[in-house]
């Protein structure tokens, strides 16, 4: 096994094949947790952990299930990990978790894992399908932590909560963009940042 | 049964469909909305999928969670059970409950509607994973709605989710005669058009019945 194979699973999911820019998959929870870095560093974290962990047990059985009811093995698993990230964020993040309300519960319907453990752990190796899991979920997480960086930064003044530029409100100087902090301004993050990927990277123009 | 007057059902539909549309305010179902929304018959056909599904889902759901997984709601079983609490199965059992339903679903329309059956074709099993349905009926969990309500949720989430997708469907197909900038060709431009739609959909924000 190469090195370049394994930095070409690992990083490539980032920037060159990136689930959410190219593959239009996992979009929904991507856009409603965004408001604050710190719910999406814990989303894509969570995210990671599913990906990684499913991608793994799905390609470790791979040779004992069955064709015909493939998907449903794989949404069983997904799910199992699914409740045991929920109620490890309820045990130990409480207010996070509350914050993140339905949308842990959603990770099982998110296109990304599915798609990876079906177009990826049933045909590769556990190493490699546990380094495909990590990829795509940090491709995932870069996305999310890219829009969170702007609405919270434009919405609210600060970073990880942390007061960057003191909004008027408190006697400071910025006057917060509000609209940062409704679901239209994700759409549009979206949409430029997936503008300023294909100006930068021409061959992932779609034919329109 | 009917707890509440007629326009407490009507105040939920409304909201469900316009003021928190799960397409346009919770992000659900995105990958799907994005995806097969490029012309309006296709897109229609899969909102009435979606309708005919999350109406039958959603009550299905409650009735699972009120009398099985909610605490204490095993009562019936003895007083040995009255204390157990499953919420924690919720997520798995819902996700069984929606793959069945959507299997049942498309054996009873192959049976007695070939032609619903055939029109709706390959978007049945798709709707299985998409988000909205499961999205559906968390919220349901979390807002505590009875039987009821949940039916009325469950209709209202689908109506406003179709209207979503059709109206974008209708956007796209007059789209295909301007001129847009080609890196934001196809996923970018719709981006920013469903950017612009959730941003009209804010203005019925004051709506209560």
């Amino acid at each position: 096994m190469a090195t370049s194979k394994v930095g070409k699973v690992l990083f490539g999911p980032i920037i060159d094949n990136n689930p959410i820019a190219l593959q239009i998959l996992g979009i929904c929870s991507a856009l409603a947790v965004t408001t604050s870095m710190t719910v999406s560093l814990v989303m894509s974290l969570a995210v990671i952990a599913v990906l990684a962990c499913s991608n793994v047990a799905v390609s470790a059985i791979r040779h004992y299930i069955p064709g015909s009811i493939r998907i449903i093995v794989q949404m069983v698993v997904i799910a199992s990990l699914v409740i045991v990230v929920d109620q490890v964020l309820k045990a130990f993040l409480y207010d996070i978790s509350k914050q993140l309300s339905v949308f842990v519960g959603l990770i099982i319907t998110n296109c990304i894992v599915m798609g990876r453990a079906e177009g990826f752990a049933m045909k590769n190796g556990v190493f490699m399908s546990f380094l495909d899991g990590l990829g795509n979920g940090l491709g995932y997480a870069a996305v999310l932590m890219f829009v969170a960086f702007f609405r919270e930064l434009f919405g609210t003044g600060s970073l990880f909560g942390v007061t960057i530029m003191e909004m008027t409100r408190d006697g400071g100087w910025y006057n917060p963009n509000n609209m940062m902090l409704l679901p239209p301004s994700a759409f549009f993050l979206i949409g430029f940042l997936i503008w300023a990927l294909r100006a930068y990277k021409p061959e992932q123009i779609e034919e329109a | 049964m009917f707890q509440y007057g007629l326009e407490h059902y009507a105040g939920i539909f409304v909201r469900s469909v316009f003021i928190e549309n799960l397409a346009l305010a919770y992000f659900l179902g995105m990958c799907t909305f994005l995806a097969i929304s490029k012309n309006v018959k296709t897109a229609l056909q899969l909102g009435v999928a979606v309708v005919v599904i999350l109406t039958i889902t959603v009550p299905a759901n409650n009735l699972i969670y009120t009398l099985l997984l909610k605490k204490g709601a095993l009562g019936w079983m003895g007083s040995g059970f009255a204390e157990v609490d499953l919420e924690f199965l919720s997520f798995i059992s819902y996700i069984g409950v929606i793959a069945a339903m959507v299997q049942i679903l498309e054996m009873t329309l192959d049976r007695f509607f070939p032609p619903l059956y055939n029109a709706l074709g390959i978007f049945l099993p798709l709707i299985t994973v998409n988000c909205a349905i499961l999205g559906a009926a968390l919220f349901m969990t979390q807002r505590e709605y009875d039987l009821v309500e949940s039916t009325v949720f469950g209709f209202g989430c689908g109506v406003g989710w179709a209207l979503a997708i059709a109206a974008l469907a209708g956007i796209r197909e007059k789209m295909k005669y301007s001129d847009v900038p080609p890196p934001l060709r196809g996923l970018g431009i719709t981006f920013i058009t469903v950017g612009l739609m959730a941003l009209a959909f804010m203005s019925f924000g004051g709506i209560q019945l």
